[in-house]
C-alpha cells in the first residue's frame, strides 16, 4: 500500500526543505561575536545541528502537510480511513535512524567538548575569579595576588584557567564571546578554560540568579597583548582581601578536575 | 448553628483552620516559653510563629472540611455512618464546592481550580513581559520582577499542568476502563482539596513581609535557605502540592491495574491510560525527591541544619542533584499524560487505528525509565563532576528516540485516514505535533555539553521551556478540554470562537518564544529585570505577542463559561470515537455504567469491518454468539481474548 504513496517526491521536498533553511540559517551569526579558539568549534557544531534539524523538521512537515492535503476529509464523508494498524519496518526505521543521528551528535559533541578544554602546551595563565553579591573581582598570580574589582584583564592567544569563587551564593561566569561558562559555587573551587584570540573589550556576565542584583552584576573585560596586560597587572597597587585569601589557602576544595570531560 | 459546626464543610473547615492555626502559634510560643527564650523574635529565627501554623492550619481546614471523617471515625472504632453516596456525584452547582467522592466531580474541580492558577500565572507573565517591553526598569524593581517570575514558574508547573492532567484523567480514565470509579474515592478527593492550598499558599507568599518567594521556582540553595520568609511558602506549599500530586498517582496505579472492565487487557488499554499508567510511575518514585530538598532547604532556613549551609561543610551543589532528580522527571509528568490525550484526538478524528500501538506504549515505558537518568544534563556548567556530563548528554540525546516514535506513530496515523479538522481540538493536536518538534529540536541542542555551555541560563533556555511547556503541554491541555468538553458538561463549545483560540495562540506562541532563541544565543542571559540596549527591538516584538497570546486566552475563558451554561446539548459521542466513556451519556450517569461493560477489542479499531471495542450494558443481544473478528484482522495491536 505505500508504493501509493509519492515515496520519492516527498523525499525530495524534504531534502528541498532542508536545503532551503539550511541555506538560510547557516550564514547566520547566531552566537553573535566569537573570540575565543572555542568559539569557532561551539559555533561550528550549531551549524551541523541546524542541518540535522532541518532535515528532521522538514520531513515532519512534509509528512504532515502531505497527509493534511491528501488524506482530508470531504465534507459529510463519515467513513473511516483505512485500518492499518503499523508497519514493523517503518517502526524499526523510526526508532533505528534518529539513535544513529542522536549518537553522531552525542560522539561529535563528546570530541568538541575534548577540544575546548585541552589543556594548552604552554604554561597556562591562572585567574582567580571572585563573585559576590554584586561584583566581581579578580586575583592575578605572582606580586602577591595583585587583585582588583569590576574589570579583567587577560592576555590574547593564551590559555586561561579560571578558578571561580563564590563568597555568597552561587554565580555563574559568561562571556558569551569566548562561548564559556561556568557556576560559581560556594564552598568549592570550579574551574572554565578559555583561550582568547581577538582583543577587545568585552563583558562579563552572571548568568545564575544571584538576588535583586543579579541583572546588574557585570564586569568589564579586556583582552590585550601580553605586554599591555603585564603593564596592566604591574600597574595593580590592592592585595588580596582577607576572606578571599582563605578560600585560596584552601586548595583541599577542588572537586573539578579540568579538560576531564568524561575521562 | 451548632448543627452546622457538627457538619462537615466550609463552616467547619475554616473553624478547623482556625483551632489548628492557633493551636500552632500557641505550641511556638509555649515551647520559647519553656526554653527561656524571647517570645516573638521572629527574623532570626526564621519566623516559626508563622511558619508551624501554615504547616497545621491546612491540615486543621482539610479535617474540619471533612476530608478524614470517614477514616478517622473508622480507626477510633465508633460506629460507620452508612454510605448512602451523599457525598458522590452532583446534582447543583453546590456540589462543586464540597467534599465530594464522585470522580467526575473531582475532575471538574480539579480543571476549573487548575485554570484559575492558569490566569493567575498567566497574568504575572503579562507583568513580566510589560517589564520586559523596554530596556530599564519601568514597571516593577528588581526584587518584584524576581518574585514575579519565580511565582509564575511556580504556579504555572505546580498547581496548573501537573494537576490539570490528573483532572483531566481523573474525569475521563475510569470511564475510560468501565470503572465504576477511582479505586480510593475518599483519597481522591483528599488529593484534590490540597492542591487549592498550595496554590493559595503560593500566592500569599506576596504577603510575606519580604516579599514572595524570589529564588526562581528551581529555589537554589544557598540563596534560597538565605531569603525572606516567602521562600518558606514555597516550601511548605510544595509539601501539599507534592502529597496531592502522589495520592492521585497511587490512585491511579491501583485504579488502572485492578479496575479494568473484563477483557480490557493490558494490550486493549487506550493510550491515553497507558500514558497516565507511566506518569503516575513517575510521579510515586520522583515526587518524593523534591518534597525532601524542600524540607531540606526549611530545615536549613528555620532549624539551622547544615545540608547547603557550605561554610558549616554543607553541599551546595547536593542541592540540584537532589532537585533534578525529580524535576526532569516532572517535565515528562507534564508531557506523558498530553501525548495520551493526542492519540486519542488523532486517532478519532483521522477515523484511523494509532499507527504501531505497541510500540507508542512501550515508548512511554522508554522515556520513564530513561527519564530517570537524565537530570544532570540541567548541571552541565553548575561545576559537577565533569565525567558525569558526557553519560547524561547521551541518555538525555536517546530519549529523543521513544518522543521521535511517538511523533512519527502520529504522522503515521494520519496517513490513508480520513482526516477532520472541523473540531478545535484536533487543530491543536496537529499544532502540538509542529511546536512540540521544534521543542523537542531545540532540547536535543541543549542536550550537546558544548551547546549548552553557551545557552544555558539563556533566553535561549526560556525559549525552550515554553516551547515545550506551553506549545506542548498546554496545546495537548487544550486539546483534551476541547475533545471532552462535551463529555464533561453536556454541552457542545463554540467552534468559531474555539478556532480563534486556536490560531491567536499559534501565532502568540510562536511570535513569543521564536524569538527567545535569538536573543539567547545572542547574549541575553534569564531572569534579568533588564538588559542592554541591542536587545531592545526583539523583547518589544516578543512582548507584543505575548500580549497577544495572553488576550486570546479571554476568548478560551468566554468560550467555555457561555458554552456550558448555554451551549447545544452534546450528543453522547459527537466526535464518533471508540473509546467507552463516548459509549454514555454526556455528561455520563452518575454511577458510570448500570452494568460494568465488557471489552472485546481494541480501542482504535476504526475502519475494521465488525469490529467493536466494547459491549455496553444493554448491548449484548445484539452481539452475535461467535465475536466478530476483531482481533484477527488487526496486526499490532488487540490480542485475542
Amino acid at each position: 500500500m505505500y508504493g501509493r504513496l509519492p515515496i520519492a517526491k516527498m523525499l525530495a521536498a524534504t531534502v528541498a526543505g532542508t536545503a532551503a533553511i539550511s541555506a538560510v540559517m547557516v550564514p547566520i551569526n547566531w552566537n553573535g561575536q566569537g573570540a575565543s579558539t572555542a568559539a569557532p568549534k561551539i559555533d561550528h557544531l550549531l551549524n551541523v545541528m541546524i542541518v540535522l534539524s532541518a532535515f528532521v523538521f522538514s520531513l515532519v512537515m512534509v509528512m504532515l502537510f502531505y497527509a493534511l492535503w491528501k488524506f482530508k476529509a470531504k465534507p459529510g464523508d463519515e467513513s473511516d480511513g483505512e485500518p492499518i494498524h503499523g508497519n514493523t519496518r517503518l517502526e524499526v526505521a523510526w526508532t533505528l535512524i534518529p539513535t544513529i543521528i542522536v549518537l553522531f551528535a552525542g560522539g561529535y559533541s563528546w570530541k568538541v567538548l575534548d577540544e575546548i578544554e585541552e589543556p594548552a602546551e604552554g604554561r597556562p595563565l591562572t585567574v582567580s575569579v571572585f563573585s559576590q553579591q554584586y561584583a566581581w573581582s579578580f586575583a592575578y598570580p605572582g606580586r602577591d595576588y595583585a587583585w582588583n574589582e569590576g574589570e579583567l584583564h587577560v592576555p590574547v592567544d593564551r590559555q586561561i584557567v579560571f578558578k571561580l569563587h563564590a563568597l555568597d551564593v552561587i554565580h555563574s561566569f559568561w562571556v558569551p564571546e569566548w562561548r564559556i561558562k561556568k557556576d560559581n559555587v560556594p564552598g568549592i573551587t570550579t574551574k572554565a578554560i578559555v583561550t582568547p584570540d581577538k582583543v577587545g573589550t568585552y563583558q562579563l556576565i552572571c548568568t545564575e540568579l544571584c538576588g535583586f542584583g543579579h541583572t546588574s552584576m557585570r564586569a568589564k573585560v579586556v583582552v590585550e597583548p601580553q605586554a599591555d596586560f603585564d603593564r596592566w597587572v604591574a600597574g595593580l597597587d590592592q592585595s588580596l582581601p582577607e576572606p578571599m585569601m582563605e578560600i585560596l589557602g584552601d586548595t583541599e576544595n577542588d572537586l573539578t578536575p579540568v579538560g576531564a570531560g568524561g575521562a | 448553628m451548632l448543627a452546622a459546626i457538627k457538619r462537615p464543610g466550609w463552616i467547619r473547615g475554616a473553624l478547623g483552620a482556625l483551632a489548628a492555626g492557633a493551636f500552632g502559634f500557641g505550641l511556638v510560643i509555649a515551647l520559647r516559653a519553656i526554653s527561656d527564650l524571647p517570645l516573638y523574635e521572629t527574623e532570626q529565627t526564621g519566623y516559626p510563629h508563622v511558619i508551624v501554623p501554615l504547616i497545621t492550619a491546612p491540615l486543621g481546614f482539610l479535617a474540619g472540611f471533612g476530608c478524614f471523617d470517614y477514616w478517622l471515625r473508622w480507626a477510633a472504632g465508633l460506629p460507620t455512618i452508612p454510605e448512602d453516596h451523599s457525598q458522590h456525584g452532583a446534582t447543583s452547582w453546590r456540589d462543586y464546592f464540597r467534599f465530594n467522592t464522585d470522580h467526575k466531580v473531582i475532575g471538574i474541580q480539579y480543571i476549573v481550580t487548575t485554570f484559575f492558577f492558569f490566569f493567575v500565572g498567566g497574568l504575572m507573565a503579562m507583568m513580566i513581559r510589560a517589564e520586559l517591553a523596554q530596556p530599564g526598569t519601568q514597571i516593577v524593581d528588581a526584587a518584584t520582577f524576581n518574585s514575579l517570575f519565580s511565582t509564575h514558574a511556580v504556579l504555572m508547573i505546580f498547581v496548573f499542568v501537573i494537576p490539570v492532567f490528573a483532572g483531566i484523567a481523573n474525569y475521563v480514565l475510569p470511564l475510560m476502563i468501565g470503572a465504576p470509579d477511582m479505586a480510593f474515592p475518599r483519597l481522591n478527593a483528599l488529593s484534590f482539596w490540597m492542591l487549592p492550598l498550595a496554590g493559595l499558599m503560593f500566592i500569599g507568599s506576596f504577603l510575606a513581609p519580604g516579599g514572595a518567594f524570589d529564588a526562581g521556582w528551581t529555589g537554589y540553595a544557598p540563596l534560597s535557605t538565605g531569603a525572606p520568609l516567602g521562600q518558606s511558602f514555597f516550601n511548605i506549599g510544595v509539601q501539599f502540592a507534592g502529597a496531592s500530586s502522589i495520592a492521585t498517582a497511587l490512585n491511579f496505579l491501583v485504579t488502572i491495574i485492578t479496575m479494568r472492565a473484563p477483557g480490557m487487557t493490558f494490550w486493549r488499554m487506550p493510550l491515553l491510560v497507558w500514558a497516565n499508567l507511566s506518569t503516575s510511575l513517575l510521579v510515586v518514585a520522583a515526587t518524593p525527591f523534591i518534597a525532601g530538598v524542600q524540607f531540606m532547604v526549611l530545615f536549613d532556613r528555620v532549624l539551622h541544619t547544615n545540608f547547603f549551609q557550605f561554610a558549616a561543610g554543607g553541599d551546595v551543589i547536593s542541592y540540584q542533584h537532589i532537585f533534578w532528580f525529580y524535576s526532569h522527571p516532572a517535565v515528562y509528568i507534564m508531557m506523558l499524560p498530553g501525548f495520551g490525550i493526542i492519540s486519542e484526538v488523532i486517532s478519532t478524528h483521522a477515523r484511523k487505528p494509532i499507527f504501531g500501538y505497541r510500540l507508542m506504549a512501550l515508548a512511554l515505558i522508554g522515556i520513564v525509565v530513561l527519564s530517570y537518568s537524565v537530570w544532570a544534563h540541567h548541571m552541565f556548567v553548575a561545576g559537577m563532576f565533569s565525567w558525569l556530563r558526557v553519560p547524561m548528554m547521551i541518555t538525555t540525546l536517546l530519549i529523543a528516540v521513544p518522543t521521535g516514535i511517538k511523533i512519527f506513530s502520529w504522522l503515521g496515523t494520519l496517513f490513508f485516514g480520513k482526516i477532520h479538522t472541523y473540531s478545535t481540538a484536533m487543530l491543536f493536536a496537529l499544532a502540538f505535533i509542529v511546536t512540540f518538534t521544534i521543542g523537542g529540536i531545540s532540547g536535543v541542542m541543549l542536550g550537546m555539553v558544548p551547546i549548552d555551555i553557551h545557552v544555558s541560563d539563556t533566553y535561549f533556555i526560556v525559549a525552550h521551556i515554553h516551547f515545550v511547556l506551553f506549545g506542548g503541554s498546554v496545546f495537548t491541555i487544550f486539546a483534551g478540554i476541547y475533545h471532552w468538553f462535551p463529555k464533561m458538561t453536556g454541552r457542545m463549545y463554540d467552534e468559531k470562537l474555539g478556532r480563534v483560540h486556536f490560531w491567536g495562540t499559534l501565532v502568540g506562541t510562536w511570535g513569543t518564544f521564536v524569538p527567545m532563541h535569538w536573543v539567547g544565543m545572542d547574549g541575553m542571559p534569564r531572569r534579568v529585570a533588564d538588559y542592554a540596549e541591542q536587545f531592545g527591538n526583539w523583547n518589544l516584538l516578543i512582548s507584543c505577542f505575548a500580549f497577544i497570546l495572553g488576550a486570546v486566552q479571554l476568548v478560551f475563558l468566554y468560550n467555555m463559561v457561555v458554552s456550558w451554561r448555554f451551549g447545544p446539548r452534546a450528543e453522547a459521542n459527537p466526535w464518533r470515537a471508540n473509546s467507552i466513556e463516548w459509549q454514555v451519556s454526556s455528561p455520563p450517569p452518575i454511577f458510570n455504567f448500570p452494568e460494568i461493560p465488557r471489552v472485546v477489542g481494541g480501542p482504535y479499531e476504526f475502519g475494521v469491518p465488525g469490529a467493536k471495542h466494547a459491549i455496553m450494558p444493554g448491548e449484548g443481544a445484539e452481539v452475535p454468539a461467535k465475536e466478530p473478528a476483531v482481533a484477527g484482522s488487526s496486526t499490532t495491536a488487540g490480542a485475542s481474548s
